[in-house]
């Protein structure tokens, strides 16, 4: 395989720039990261508000219990595939009938959730000021629930919710240590290419359905 | 100017059909980014903007050590870095890992430095079937045009040029409706995405202390294309490394902001490395192509170097009002409006396209739109000094001041200027409300015939106003 340009590129970058190899860079600028004094109450209002302005629905429910009932009824005999997250285990979601869950495998991952019209997860954290799901893959988040189906579903306690962005860097400096994949979702897939004509779905889910319980 | 430039600038301002298309899409756009950039939507706007620009400046300062930095991590992920200097070494790369994994067929999400490059044209050529997956690009690479604007690369095609382009080549029945278009391509590149072997996304920010690669996007092309097939490949210019993932808040919060007034884009991915030990999906192997392609050559010069700052928002596109009369097809290469003005001619050469500097009324709004806050009126007026160095032109340079040279003659002398203004009003035509496009001979020598050519002259008055002072 061709190794590229890799001395000569570097090389010409240090002369450009009167560097030597090896020599430390600069004093970079302060990170900039400002966490706001935000209630639960006003983190749920803001997160509600937001994904509804992106035509996604939002439920708010007090328990596991109410959330697998709404689940359930959202499913309504719909092929759907469901994320391997403990939560969604303690809810009682995973085994709600119908549901396909405990996927290891990538071939099986793909068939599923390609043939699912409905997607569950839950959501590492959530982003209040942007209304958005912060997805970590690991075994027990595939990527692709949250991508292949129709109808993206994620159930989140209320605990999980963030201010913003500030917050999540906070929390996650380099979140590349502990996942190859994060991803934020903010409101259903959405393309505007023909004529600046919004139109949702195009690629990923065009629905998103996010449930806070708590 | 070229022929070639001026004939696509007048091929554009006489399509009336196209002039709406550019002025509403642009408008619409520049409007959003007005609203959730106000003070009221985003108070720490201008903050936001000063640390952007801190932050790229540092990076772009000791672009050799987060480039290793970035290199490190990403092979401590388990990826690998390519350095490419030029579009062969691109395609030599992505061609022979094809040929060693057997692979035919290739997925491409949105990508300005894989076009700069012709990656798709080249693959192709070599047998390999590589499918552009955004909506726009998808649209464009069927037609076989190149992107109209950074952000909606097919701000230019109507639903109706889009029902013959699906038509045509993908023999389905002719469907105008924009939904039922979209569900089109969702179901044919759904199935692409399934059967891929490569994936190629673009990067819009390298995370040195992360090895991690961030794409932001609307429409989940990316996700897909980065996670369906075994293989991902990521390309990106050396420039858009960035120190830490900390620094990524302040970049998110510009760039949908300043590109379609989002708060922000649907999808961000921080990808690196391929999947790790029991993660159910994601690829197997995961590569970053580093490309320089003419970058380097902008680094000694540290005025000109912030055009690296670049973060492709497309906000300077939809405020300049050269970009909104000329359109995206007029720029000689894959960028367009006022960045594609001053990083053209630095990546290929002043002498490339020695117009494009000029192509600006330099009226500032770019530079004031700019997340990054790169200077673009002071680089367009370096590059012209520039090409006023480097460039022959002489000929026009004296023709220039033989024209000052007469102008101040016949307005030392008042009766030969009067008797002009006079010869100039039973000049002014009855059409274009008395606009002058263009004079009749004796007067249609070149020079004047290249400056109209870009201008009209207001009607002049039927009466000077010497006439009307003696009149008095
Ligand atoms: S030059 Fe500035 S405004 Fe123009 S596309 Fe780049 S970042 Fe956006």
């Amino acid at each position: 395989m061709p190794q590229g340009s890799r001395e000569n590129i570097l090389h010409r970058v240090r002369t450009a720039l009167g560097r030597s190899a090896g020599q430390p860079p600069s004093e970079a600028p302060p990170v900039r990261l400002r966490i706001p004094e935000v209630d639960m109450e006003a983190r749920i209002a803001s997160l509600r508000m937001r994904i509804e302005a992106l035509a996604g629905a939002t439920h708010r429910v007090a328990t596991a219990e109410d959330a697998r009932a709404l689940v359930a009824g959202i499913v309504a005999g719909r092929p759907t595939v469901a994320s391997n997250s403990p939560y969604l285990a303690e809810c009682g979601i995973a085994s709600l009938p119908g549901v396909r869950t405990g996927i290891r495998e990538t071939d099986d991952m793909r068939t599923a959730a390609a043939a699912a019209e409905v997607g569950i997860t839950s959501a590492d954290y959530a982003l209040a000021d942007t209304g958005t799901l912060v997805m970590i893959s690991s075994p027990a988040e595939a990527r692709l629930v949250s991508l292949l189906p129709i109808l993206h579903v994620a159930v989140v306690p209320r605990e999980r919710i963030l201010t913003g962005l500030d917050e999540l860097f906070t929390l996650l400096p380099k979140p590349a240590d502990q996942t190859s994949s994060m991803v934020l979702i903010t409101g259903p897939s959405r393309t505007a290419d023909i004529e600046q004509i919004l139109v949702r779905g195009v690629h990923g889910p065009g629905q998103i359905t996010v449930i806070i319980v708590g | 100017m070229s022929g070639e430039f001026d004939q696509k600038i007048h091929q554009t301002l006489e399509d009336a059909n196209l002039q709406l298309a550019i002025y509403t899409a642009t408008g619409r756009l520049k409007e959003r980014r007005i609203e959730v950039v106000a003070s009221e939507a985003l108070p720490d706007y201008q903050e936001l903007r000063t640390q952007a620009n801190a932050l790229k400046k540092h990076a772009i300062e000791n672009l050799d050590y987060y480039l290793e930095e970035f290199e490190r991590n990403v092979t401590a992920h388990g990826g690998k870095v390519v350095y490419c200097k030029d579009a062969t070494e691109v395609s030599d790369f992505v061609l022979s890992l094809a040929r060693e994994k057997g692979s035919r067929l290739i997925v491409k999400s949105k990508s300005m430095t894989t076009e700069e490059v012709d990656l798709n044209e080249r693959l192709e050529h070599h047998g390999l079937e590589s499918v552009e997956t955004d909506l726009g690009e998808y649209i464009l690479q069927l037609a076989h045009e190149k992107p109209y604007h950074i952000v909606a690369p097919a701000l230019h095609k109507t639903r109706y040029d889009v029902a013959d382009i699906f038509e045509k080549n993908l023999h389905v029945p002719r469907e105008t409706v924009v939904e039922k278009q979209t569900a089109i391509a969702r179901a044919v590149l759904r199935q692409k995405f399934l059967e891929a072997d490569i994936g190629i996304s673009g990067a819009n920010f390298l995370v040195a202390d992360s090895g991690a690669v961030v794409i932001i996007e609307n429409e989940g092309n990316a996700r897909l294309t980065t996670t369906a097939p075994k293989i991902h490949i990521a390309v990106a210019g050396i420039e858009k490394v960035i120190p830490r993932a900390q620094d990524v808040a302040t970049f998110l919060k510009l760039l949908a902001r300043s590109a379609t007034g989002q708060l922000l884009s649907v999808y961000a991915s921080f990808l690196s490395g391929p999947r790790r030990p029991g993660e159910v999906d994601g690829p197997e192997e995961f590569y970053v192509v580093l490309v320089d392609n003419g970058r380097t050559k902008l680094l000694p010069d540290k005025a000109k170097r912030q055009s690296l700052y670049c973060i492709r928002c497309g906000a300077c596109l939809n405020t300049c009002p050269v970009y909104r009369k000329i359109g995206g097809h007029s720029f000689p290469w894959v960028y367009s409006g006022p960045i594609g003005a001053i990083i053209t001619p630095q990546f290929m050469g002043v002498s490339h396209e020695p117009g494009l500097p000029f192509a600006s009324s330099l009226c500032g709004a770019c530079g004031e739109v700019c997340p990054v806050k790169i200077d673009i009126p002071k680089v367009l007026l370096d590059l012209r000094s520039d090409v006023k160095k480097t460039e022959t032109r002489e000929k026009q340079n004296r023709l220039e001041k033989l024209a000052f040279k007469a102008f101040a003659w016949v307005v030392t002398h008042p009766r030969i200027y009067e008797f002009l203004g006079r010869v100039a009003s039973s000049m002014a035509p009855s059409g274009n409300g008395g606009w002058i496009r263009s004079v009749p001979p004796p007067m249609n020598l070149a020079p004047v015939r290249a400056w109209l050519s870009q201008r009209d002259l207001p009607p002049p008055p039927s009466k000077s106003f010497r006439e009307m002072w003696r009149r008095r």
